[in-house]
C-alpha cells in the first residue's frame, strides 16, 4: 500500500507523473504477457495494471474484448494471472494492479484471492463492476490483506459521489474520462480539464486519468491536470501485432518509451 | 425502508440475491430511474395512462382459457392465460410500455433494448413508436437468424436493429452491447431492460409492469373456476412471465409454484440454460443470482430450441424463491418443448410460443401426478415467430 503512496510523493517531488500501461494478463499467453511486462519496466512504467480476462467484459470496447478472448482461449484463469505477478515480481518490484470483473474473483473465493494475490506479490486491485455501493465487504477482506482498491470517478460523478467514493478508495483514482467504453479516442470532452481540477480539490489521494488516451499528445493535453496517465487498448493495439511478428517490437517499444517520456515531462 | 413493501427493498436485494454490479459510469443514471420509478408509480396520473394503454392497446385483461380438450387427454384441469393475445404476442409489451412511458416522463430522447428472441425487441420497438421516441435494439446475430421476421418486424415499426457479433452471438452478448451503449449515452437515453434482470431497480420495475398477469388470473380464476388453481406453471428465461403470474401468488400458500426452464439437449455444460439445475450463485451483468459459469467463474454459452430461455442467468428474486423452496424450478428439454408445440397447437388450435411450450410440457409430463388438479399455466407468447424454425426443424428430421 505504501509503495504506490510513496510513488506519488516522489513523482510530485520531480513534478512528474505516473505512467501506467495496461496489458490484459495471457494475452496471448503467459509467456509473452512476461515479455511486454519487461518491456514496460525497461522504459519507465510506474504502476502496470493488468486485466484479468473475463468472457463478457461489459465496459470494454472491442480491442480489450479481444485480448480477453486470446486471454481466454489460451487457457488464462485468474490463477494462472497470479503465477504471472509471481514471476514478474522476482524481477521487478513495480506496483501491480489487478483489473477485472468481479466473477471471476467471486468464483475463486475472495478471501481466498485477497490472500494469494498478496502473497503473489499483486498490490491493489480495481474491480470495474463493484461500485462502493456493493463494496463494502470486499473492501474489508482487501484491506485485512493490506491490498489497494482502485475505484473509478467518470463524468457522471459529482461532489455527492466524490464522498461516497472516498469512504472506500484507496491508492489513487482513475478518473473515466468519457462517458463510454474502453478505447482510443481522437479526442477526450472539452470539459475533461474542468473535471480533473474538481476531483483533484475533492479526493484526498491522486487522480489518474485514463479510457481513450490514443497516445502522447493526449498526455500533454492534460499534463498539469493530472497525476497519471493510463494507457490500455492502444497499447493492447500495438501489442496485438507486436507479439506475433517480432520485426513489429522495435515500434511497440517506441510508443510505450515516447507515452514514458511525456508522462516524465521529458 | 419500511418492511413489508415488496416492492421497493433496500438496493434492491432479494435474500443475498440481487444490487447493483455496475461500472460507476451507471450508477447516477440508475438511481435516477430509481427515483423517477418511485415517485412515478406512486402517481395517479401516470398509472391511469399506464393502465389506459394496457387495455386500450395491449388489450387487457387478457382471458383465462380453459383448455377443455387438452384438460380431457390429460386427465387435468388446465387453464391457460393467454398472454399470446396482447398485442405485439406477448407478455413482453406491458413492461415495454411502462418503462417507455417511464422515460418519456424522465425526458429521455432515446430507447435501447436487448432482445433474445425478438419478442421484447418487437415490443419495445412498438412501445417507442406508439409514444414517440427513437429506438435502437441489439440482438446477437446468431438470434437474428433464427427470429429474421421479427428483425423485419422491428424495423417496420421504425427501430434501429444492430447485430451483435460477439461472444456467443445471443441474448447474454446483446445486453452486453446494450450496456456498452447505454455506458456511452447515459445521459440522454433509457435501457429497457426486459426481464426481471440486471441490476437494482430493474428487476422491481418489471416486476411491478408484468405483475398485472397474476393479478388478473386471481380475479379470473375464482371467477371461472371458483377457486385458486392447485399449481400454476410458467417458463423461466429471465424469469418476467414468471414473475409476472408468480408474485400475486406468493402468498397464496396452499398454491404450487413451478418454473420451467430450458433443459436444451442435455444437462451438460453448454448443452441447456437451467441455471438451477447446472449453475451456481455468481454475479453477472449487474446482479447476483444463480449463473451457468465455470470453475473460473467464466460465463457459459448455454443452448435452447427457444432463444427466449437461452441465457446464462436468471432474475435475482427467482434465486430468492428457489433458496427459499417457495417455487420449485425443473426443466423441460428441447424435444419436449417441441412435442407440447405440436400438442396444444393440435388440441387446441393454439399455437403457443416455443418458450411457453417448455411449461406446457411440464404439465404433460407430470400428468400423472396433477391428475384432476387445478393448473393454470401463463401461455406467455404465440408462436407465430417459432413456425418457420420448427418448419426447418421437421425438415431435418424427416
Amino acid at each position: 500500500m505504501n509503495s504506490i503512496k510513496g510513488l506519488f510523493t516522489d513523482l510530485k517531488k520531480h513534478k512528474s507523473k505516473a505512467f501506467i500501461p495496461y496489458i490484459t494478463a495471457g494475452d496471448p499467453d503467459s509467456d509473452k504477457t512476461l515479455e511486454i511486462l519487461d518491456i514496460f519496466v525497461e522504459n519507465g512504467a510506474d504502476i502496470i495494471e493488468l486485466g484479468v480476462p473475463f468472457s463478457d467484459p461489459m465496459a470494454d470496447g472491442p480491442v480489450i474484448q479481444s485480448a480477453m478472448e486470446r486471454a481466454l482461449s489460451s487457457g488464462t484463469t485468474l490463477r494462472k494471472t497470479l503465477e504471472i505477478v509471481v514471476k514478474f515480481k522476482q524481477k521487478h518490484n513495480t506496483p501491480i494492479i489487478l483489473m477485472g470483473y468481479l466473477n471471476p474473483f467471486f468464483a475463486y473465493g475472495f478471501e481466498k484471492f485477497a490472500k494469494d494475490a498478496k502473497s503473489s506479490g499483486v498490490d491493489g486491485v480495481l474491480i470495474v463492476d463493484l461500485p462502493p455501493e456493493e463494496t463494502a465487504e470486499y473492501t474489508e477482506i482487501l484491506k485485512k490483506n493490506k491490498l489497494t482498491q482502485i475505484f473509478l470517478a467518470t463524468p457522471t460523478t459529482d461532489s455527492k459521489r466524490i464522498e461516497i467514493i472516498s469512504r472506500y478508495a484507496s491508492g489513487f483514482i482513475y478518473f473515466v474520462s468519457v462517458t463510454g467504453v474502453t478505447g482510443a479516442r481522437n479526442a477526450l470532452p472539452f470539459d475533461t480539464a474542468s473535471k480533473l481540477e474538481i476531483l483533484r480539490t475533492h479526493f484526498k489521494i491522486p487522480v489518474v486519468l485514463g479510457f481513450g488516451i490514443s497516445g502522447p499528445e493526449t498526455i500533454e493535453q492534460f499534463y498539469n491536470y493530472a497525476d497519471g496517465f493510463v494507457v490500455g487498448s492502444a497499447i493492447v493495439k500495438k501489442w496485438e501485432i507486436a507479439s506475433r511478428n517480432p520485426q513489429e517490437k522495435q515500434a511497440l517499444i517506441d510508443f510505450i518509451k515516447q507515452l514514458s517520456k511525456s508522462c516524465h515531462g521529458k | 425502508m419500511k418492511k413489508g413493501n415488496n416492492f421497493f427493498i433496500q438496493r434492491g436485494y432479494f435474500g443475498q440475491y440481487g444490487g447493483i454490479f455496475v461500472p460507476e459510469t451507471l450508477i447516477p443514471a440508475l438511481k435516477e430511474l430509481e427515483n423517477a420509478f418511485l415517485k412515478l408509480s406512486r402517481e395517479r396520473k401516470f398509472q391511469k395512462i399506464f393502465s389506459y394503454y394496457l387495455t386500450q392497446y395491449v388489450g387487457r385483461p387478457t382471458p383465462l382459457y380453459f383448455a377443455e380438450n387438452l384438460s380431457k387427454k390429460l386427465g387435468l384441469k388446465l387453464y391457460l392465460k393467454r398472454e399470446d393475445l396482447c398485442h405485439t404476442g406477448a407478455h413482453k409489451i406491458n413492461n415495454a410500455i411502462g418503462q417507455v412511458l417511464l422515460a418519456k416522463r424522465m425526458g429521455k430522447k432515446r430507447i435501447i433494448a436487448e432482445t433474445g428472441a425478438g419478442q421484447h425487441g418487437v415490443a419495445t420497438a412498438t412501445a417507442s413508436a406508439l409514444i414517440g421516441l427513437k429506438c435502437r435494439i441489439y440482438m446477437g446475430k446468431e438470434d437474428m437468424r433464427r427470429q429474421a421476421l421479427n428483425v423485419f418486424r422491428m424495423e417496420l415499426l421504425g427501430a434501429e436493429v444492430i447485430g451483435v457479433d460477439s461472444g456467443s452471438k445471443t441474448l447474454k452478448d446483446a445486453i452486453n452491447e446494450a450496456l456498452r451503449d447505454w455506458v456511452t449515452n447515459v445521459y440522454d437515453t433509457h435501457y429497457v431492460l426486459g426481464t426481471v434482470f440486471g441490476p437494482h431497480p430493474y428487476p422491481t420495475i418489471v416486476k411491478y409492469f408484468v405483475s398485472v398477469i397474476g393479478k388478473e388470473a386471481i380475479r379470473q380464476m375464482k371467477k371461472s373456476a371458483g377457486r385458486l388453481p392447485d399449481v400454476v406453471v410458467a417458463c423461466v428465461g429471465g424469469g418476467s412471465n414468471a414473475m409476472g403470474i408468480f408474485f400475486p401468488f406468493i402468498e397464496e400458500k396452499n398454491v404450487e409454484l413451478v418454473g420451467v426452464e430450458a433443459g436444451g439437449i442435455a444437462i451438460e455444460p453448454g448443452k441447456h440454460a437451467a441455471r438451477f439445475a447446472g449453475g451456481k450463485v455468481g454475479i453477472f451483468q449487474g446482479t447476483k443470482s444463480y449463473v451457468l459459469q465455470n470453475e473460473d467463474g467464466q460465463i457459459l454459452t448455454t443452448h435452447s430450441i427457444s432463444a427466449g430461455l437461452d441465457y446464462a442467468s436468471v432474475g435475482p428474486e427467482h434465486s430468492y424463491l428457489y433458496e427459499t423452496g417457495r417455487v420449485k424450478y425443473t426443466y423441460a428439454f428441447d424435444d419436449e418443448a417441441l412435442n407440447a408445440f405440436y400438442l396444444l397447437s393440435k388440441e387446441e388450435g393454439i399455437i403457443p410460443a416455443l418458450e411457453s411450450s417448455h411449461a406446457i410440457a411440464y404439465v404433460i409430463k407430470n400428468a400423472g401426478s396433477l391428475k384432476n388438479k387445478i393448473v393454470l399455466v401463463n401461455l406467455s407468447g404465440r408462436g407465430d415467430k417459432d413456425v418457420m424454425q420448427v418448419r426447418d426443424l421437421r425438415g431435418k428430421n424427416e
